[in-house]
Formats: structure tokens, sequence, C-alpha cells
């Protein structure tokens, strides 16, 4: 018998309660804290953070708890919570030359003052399945290290090139505040530092396969990875009633500097040109990916030819945003059957208009057959 | 001391908001506008609320030459919606003019651009008499046939700016005529003639 | 934050949005109160629901919700859909306003996908829910480009396009989100309702507000103003039509769902305005299989 859908309200509730239930799992075995989250799976708080657009390891934590370690939901969680928190203003820009180093490679010099801090890596490890950490035992305490290089005599890759002119320099700061997505409609075109917000909140995965996708020729670079910095910054906050910096904090970050070749204009002689990329905590993959894409946005303003999806500003920022394309595309799992009506009663009349004119062809067809028999 | 600002701000912007939205949606109506602020002379309780409701840090105000001469009306707008007070009309969200009659021309406010007519002004003027059964005729969106309206005072040749204001329609500026008690609209959208 | 200020014991502000964010809002439905059809861009905040599922009808809603307000949600015409529920229990919840099915008891109506059967009048608020509010996105997808198309009011585009359908099959074939010409200017996608509503857009007594969360849009059509449906001298725009009546009903000249009833065929054809067809049946109408309820 039918009965027309009700108690939605009912279905809801309940699927709720389930949710909750089997995001629990097997009650037997231990509950995960917030603080193993946040300390054991480090990289992928990092990531909800960066695509969270929120320094909190702790909140990034917890919602990979409540998301049964879905990234995206995870993500999603952080920023809307993030959109509810009041804003106190802007902080002043952090000085990544001034990094507290705990990770630092250049791949353009064999060394360099600072030297290279290879730091916690996969890179070079062997991918074999440990089945040692199946047994939960405790790691190895790592060597004491020697004391990292400081600031002052790690200077930036991409500093050292500006100082012989071989590299462009970084746009002056001319004062005016950068954009921000989150509180204004993207408008296109979209400035650098706007382009370089939408890439770091970006999906990891898309960026990454755009960076992917420009060094197989859609949109060539020639990059060289400057430098990759990872390790934890001061970040300082100039209240209106104070009129001076106060410290507000560390956070923890990842910088690519990017070195790509540039042949030159009529204007401007050939030099290496930047493309950048940041992210919280240790997130390689993010920051190179996005360096890649950053320079290949470029290709208009540097005069090179556009037509490459890296290049394309409004393809790439329209889409690198994992909650809005996950809410579009799962938003087809609701309802659609009135707009479905629409269609089926389309294709059935059309279907019939087919038939129609099918019948009328294969009618003229043997009426021309019999005459021509007859004849 | 500096006046107070809503009671309750989050009831009382709500319904100034809604007042001036049915204003602009149903234009020639006129809808009330019921508020207990006494802000600074000669700046309205209209005119304050219809700001506290709508400006703020993103939306700065335009003030006319009348609202500037005391500064305790600019005081009492920045406090309370932390709106820039506009040195030039062109750079305003919302112009708040106490002197009707001698509203500055149209042109002087923003009007938009041709692929962003929303980047326009909106100008809230303080009339003091108000009627919808006698005045200029309107027609356009939101309004059924077509209505009456009028108000004062005016400039003389405020019909013809209206006339050129429509004229560029998608850009212009939008109006509100705001009276003790009561509220009036006129969009971009609304002609209005002399009728006949 | 005073008492009145929050909505009891949520920890959130009245409807959830801050002040600022309905301000920003509000300014932007004013203007496009003031030009009907033209997409006005706002900061389109991230709602605790996914992008796609409503949000920016629902930030439209929140912006304009006062605490008399009597709210209605539908989704596919019907109350009573689990995404209608949802955003209905959300309002309820954060703005503690009284809730309705009734069409005429509402004053804010959001809608997914359908216009209420039962006529508007001229003390509601219609807010759609819109996925993709670019009439010109399929036919060209650079944000850029459209929007000097509109700044320009160049509609070729989509005159093509309809003509292209009437080359092919003999007519023109959307039959959802079906474009509309407002007050004479802007070109504007209804949102996906099917074209049997476009009629219901023009010279409605009420207000049609459109908002669009992902893609940071908002729109409007006042009241009584006109929105025509594009289409050619020899070619009129035509709506759907059912051969019968609805089965639970009866009601006629209403949009209809079909409902499979078993895997050999048998279907029927119901209201899809579940508040129009229970209201009906209250009064005592009856369709052929209203046994079946």
């Amino acid at each position: 018998m039918y009965v027309a859908v009700k108690g939605g309200e009912a279905a809801i509730a309940n699927a709720h309660r389930l949710l909750a239930e089997t995001r629990r799992g097997d009650t037997t075995v231990p509950e995960l804290s917030v603080a193993q989250i946040r300390e054991q799976m480090a990289l992928l708080v990092d990531r909800v953070m960066t695509e969270g657009s929120l320094h909190d390891p702790d909140l990034a934590a917890l919602a990979l708890k409540q998301a049964r370690g879905d990234l995206i939901e995870a993500v999603f969680l952080v920023r809307a919570y993030r959109t509810t928190l009041p804003r106190f203003g802007a902080s002043e820009p952090v000085e990544t030359g001034a990094m507290s180093l705990r990770r630092r490679i250049s791949a353009t010099y064999k060394d360099l003052p600072g030297g290279q801090v290879l730091g916690p890596t996969f890179d070079y490890t062997h991918r074999l399945i440990d089945f040692a950490l199946a047994a939960e035992g405790e790691a190895p305490a790592a060597e004491e290290a020697e004391p990292l290089a400081d600031a002052a005599h790690a200077p930036r890759v991409t500093d050292l090139l500006g100082q012989d002119g071989l590299i462009e320099p970084s746009a002056p700061d001319d004062g005016t505040p950068p954009g921000d997505l989150t509180r204004e409609p993207l408008d296109f075109p979209a400035d650098r530092a706007l382009r370089l917000q939408a890439l770091a909140r970006g999906d990891e995965g898309f960026v990454l396969a755009l960076g992917y996708s420009t060094q197989r020729g859609y949109g060539r670079t020639h990059p060289f990875v400057g430098e990759i910095r990872v390790g934890t910054v001061a970040v300082e906050f100039v209240p209106e009633e104070l009129g001076f910096a106060v410290p507000l904090g560390e956070v923890a970050l990842t910088e690519c500097q990017m070195v790509n070749q540039f042949h030159g204009s009529a204007e401007v002689p050939p030099q290496f040109t930047r493309g950048y990329g940041l992210a919280f905590g240790q997130s390689e993959r993010k920051a190179m990916a996005m360096a890649l894409v950053d320079r290949a946005l470029r290709a208009e303003e540097l005069g090179e030819p556009v037509g490459a999806p890296a290049q394309d500003q409004e393809f790439v920022l329209a889409h690198c945003d994992a909650l809005q394309a996950t809410g579009f595309v799962e938003h087809l799992k609701l309802p659609h059957y009135v707009d479905f009506q629409a269609e089926l009663e389309l294709v059935r009349r059309l279907r019939a208009e087919h038939a129609a004119r099918r019948s009328r062809v294969e009618a003229d067809t043997s009426e021309t057959e019999r005459k021509e028999a007859a004849e | 001391m500096l006046a107070r600002g809503f009671h309750d701000p989050v009831h009382e912007a709500q319904g100034v908001f809604r007042a001036v939205m049915d204003a602009l949606a149903r234009p020639g109506t006129i809808q009330a506008l019921a508020t207990d602020l006494a802000p600074p002379a000669p700046l309205t309780p209209e005119l304050a609320a219809i700001a506290l409701a709508l400006a703020d840090s993103d939306a700065p105000l335009w003030l006319d030459a009348a609202l500037g001469e005391n500064t305790a009306v600019p005081d009492f707008l920045r406090f309370h919606t932390g709106a820039r007070i506009a040195a030039v009309p062109s750079e305003a969200a919302f112009a708040l003019i106490a002197d009707p009659a001698a509203c500055p021309d149209f042109g002087a406010f923003a009007q938009g651009m041709p692929a962003y007519p929303d980047r326009s002004a909106t100008l809230v003027l303080a009339v003091s008499g108000l009627a919808d059964d006698e005045g200029w005729h309107l027609d356009g969106p939101g309004i059924k046939g077509s209505a009456r309206l009028t108000a004062a005072p005016l400039p003389a040749d405020f019909l013809g700016r209206l006339g050129r204001n429509h004229a560029a329609f998608p850009q212009g500026i939008d109006l509100i005529l705001a009276a003790p008690g009561r509220l009036a609209a006129l969009p971009r959208s609304t002609r209005v003639t002399t009728g006949g | 934050m005073s008492a009145a200020v929050a909505a009891p014991g949520t920890g959130y502000n009245f409807a959830y949005l801050d002040e600022g964010t309905k301000r920003m809002i509000r300014r932007a439905i004013l203007k496009a109160i003031a030009i009907p059809g033209y997409q006005v861009p706002f900061a389109s905040r991230e709602m605790p629901m996914p992008y796609g599922w409503g949000t920016g009808g629902v930030q439209v809603t929140a912006a304009i919700l006062g605490a008399n307000d009597v709210l209605k949600v539908i989704d596919q015409g019907s109350d009573d859909t689990t995404n209608a529920v949802s955003i209905r229990a959300f309002f309820a919840r954060t703005a503690n306003v009284a809730v309705t099915t009734r069409t005429r008891e509402a004053t804010v109506i959001q809608t997914r996908h359908r216009i209420p059967e039962a006529p508007l009048h001229e003390g509601q608020v219609l807010v759609y829910q819109v996925p993709i509010p670019e009439p010109l996105r399929f036919l060209e997808p650079r944000e850029t480009e459209t929007r000097q198309l509109h700044a320009l009011a160049e509609y070729g585009l989509m005159h093509v396009k309809l003509y292209e359908d009437i080359a092919r099959h003999g007519h023109i074939a959307t039959t959802y989100a079906y474009p509309v010409e407002v007050a004479g200017r802007y070109v504007m996608d209804p949102s996906p309702t099917p074209k049997f509503d476009n009629p219901k857009m023009d010279d409605c007594p009420a207000l049609q507000l459109f908002g669009a969360g992902r893609e940071k849009r908002i729109y409007a059509v006042p009241p009584y103003t006109r929105v025509r449906s594009l289409d050619f001298e020899d070619h009129p725009f035509r709506v759907q039509r059912f051969d019968r009546p609805c089965a639970l009903c009866g009601a006629e000249g209403v949009y209809l769902d079909e409902v499979l009833l078993d895997d050999a065929g048998g279907r029927m054809f119901v209201c899809s305005d579940t508040d129009h067809c229970e209201e009906r049946r209250a009064d005592g109408h009856v369709g052929t299989e209203a046994a079946r309820v």
C-alpha cells in the first residue's frame, strides 16, 4: 500500500544516533583521545588546519574524531566553526626568514648558509609496512640533534638569489591590506594574494594534480625547489588601542619557494621568477603543489601564453575548494524527483514523436515498395 | 553624553531592515518605522535607525552639510555603527540627508558600473511629509498597476532627477524617504511621472 | 550578548548568523530588489550545512527572519522531505520561530525546486535555494564573460540554444530551470523549478528572493513584476500538462509526482505540493486512489 512519505524528522534523528554509535565502533577497543590524534595523526591534523584556514591543532584533532577520520568532513567542521569566531583584525606579516627551523632543504644548492636539515621526513624511507608498529611498542628515541641553525644563519634561498638580481624581487608592500575571500566574494581577475589564499585553502589532491599537470607540459614553468622550510614562526598583532605589536604565540608552517626559469621580455632581463606555497604544520606536498600552481597562474602577468588548466584562474579558483566541490557533488543525493518528472515527461514525448516519425517513414517505404512491386 | 543605540540590536535592526525591504519591494507604499532612538539633532530618529540597522565598517556613510554641522552626529554614528564617515559622497554606501531640499545632485553618488550596478549608493532623505494618495504617479517592478506618492520638502527639479536616474537603469541610486514614524522608497527601477 | 540576542539555549545568535553577516546580506538583498533579476555578489559564509544543500536560501532566510515570522520550508513541494525537515529544524532551533506547513499561514517560505500551488499573497516572501544562479553558465562557463553579456543585455546565446532545441526536437526541450526575462531587462535563472511553475513568478503578489551560497549570489523579483519565460513567436512558451488528476485528491492543473507502486509497471500520479493535497483532502476532495492513504 502506498503511504505518502512521512516522518523525515524521525528518520533523521535515528540516522544521527546510528552515526554516533558507528563513529565509536567496537566499544571493547579503547576510545581515541583528541591528544592521541593530535600527536600521532599530526600530518592529517596539519592538513585539516591548512584547508580549514584555522591554526588550532586540538580543534582539528577533535574535528577528525567527530568526522570519523573523513578529512573533508573535518575541514568542514573547522570552517563552519571558524565563521562564527569574532575577528579582531589581521596579524602582522610573519617573518619566515626568522623561522625556528625543524627541516630545511634546497634543491638548487648543494650546500648553503645554514645547511640542509632533513628533519622528520618520509623522503628516503623504504615504504615497507612496519609490522613492529602493530605490536604497539615504543619508538626508539631520536639521536640528540645538533642545535638547529639559528635563523640569522639560514637566510632564505630567494633572498640569496635576490642579492645578485638573478630573481625577480617580491612585489613591494604598498600597505594595502590583502583581500580576504571569506569576507568578500571572489571577483575575477583575482590578485595574487587572493589566489594564494584560495590555493592554501584548496583541496590538496586537486592542487597536487594541477601542479603535476604543469610538469607534464600543461603550462610548463621549469621549476626548481629553491627551498622548503618547516618550523615555527612568531605571530604578532597590533591592537588598535595599543599601537604596538604584541606577541600572540607561534604557528607551525611549511613554506616552499619555487624558483622558475623566465626568458624575460622587452622590458625585463632574463631572470628567475617565483612560485610560492605556504601551509600550516608540515604540509610539504601541499606547499610544493601550491607553489607550482601559483607560478602557473602568473603566466598572464609575465606575458606568457595562457591556455592550460593550471593557468586559468577562473577554472582553478572556482574549483579548488573541497567544501564547495563536495557539497555540490553530494547534493545530487538530495531528492530531485520534481525535475526528474519533468525530464521523464519530455523523454516520453520525444520517444513518442520519434516512434511516430519512424512509423511514417516505414509506412512510406512499404508504400513505395508495394508500388514498385506492382509495376 | 553619547545618545544610546538600539535597546535590542538584533530585533530592532531586523524590524528596520524589513520596513526598508518592504518599501523598496513595493514602491509607493508607506511602511511604519517605529523607533525610540533620540539621536543628536538634526539627525532624525528614522535616519539614525536606518543607519544603525544597515551601516558598518564595510558600508560607509556620507552626511549632508546640515548633519555635518553638529559633530555629535558623526560621533554618534561612528560609535554605534563602526562605519567610516566618507569625506566625499561618491565613497558612501548610504548617504544621510537631513536637509532634503538641498539634496546634492544624484550624480555625486556612486552609480555602480554596467557590470556591477549594485555598487551604488542608497540615499536616505529625512522628509517631513509623506503621502501615498496624491502627487507623483509611479509604475514599475513592485507596483500593482500604478501608485501615487508625494514627499516634502524636496528640490524643485526632483522629478527631473528621478527621471534621469531611472533612465540610467540598471545603474543609478536608490532613495529612501523617511518621515517621522514612516518611510517609503523609490528604487531606480521605478518610473516616476506627473501622470496625465 | 544579552538574553534577547541569543537564540535560547544554542549559544548562537538569533537565526545563527552574526549581525555583521546579516547586515552584509541585507544590503545585498536591497540592491537585488532595486535591480530586479541582477545577481548581486555577496560574501556567502560557510554554514553548518553543505554547499549545494541550501546554504544560499538559508542565509537569505536568516537575514530577513524576525521573531514574529512564520516559516515554511519545502523541498520538491513537500514539507516532509529530509532536507526540508533539516532546514526547518535549524531555524526552529536557532531562531525559535513558529513553523508551519500551511502555505497561506507562512510569512516566509523557503523552497527548493517548487513554487506552492496555492496563490501567494502580499504578506509573503518566497526564498529560493539556487545551485547555479547564472542562466548563461552552461553556454559560457566564464564569469568574466557572462558578466559582460548581462551588462550589455546580450542574450543572443540563450536564444540560439533554445532555437537549437527547436531545430532538433521540433520544440524547446528545457523542462526545468527554464530561463526568464525579468522586468524587460535581465535574463534570470528561476532555480531548478519545473517550467510548470514559471507562470507563477509573473506578477506575483509576494516578494521572491533567490540565494546561491556556493556561487555567492543573491537576486530578487519584486512583487507584481513582469517575469516572461523566453520563447519565440512561432514557438510560444508552454508548460507541462498532466493527462490525469492527482490520484489522492483529484486536483487538476497541478504538478504531479509519479510514484512507482510495484515492479510490474504499477504507478500513480500524486500532487507534488503535499500541503495543497492535504488541504484538498481535508476539504473532502477524493481521488481514484484515495483509499491508499
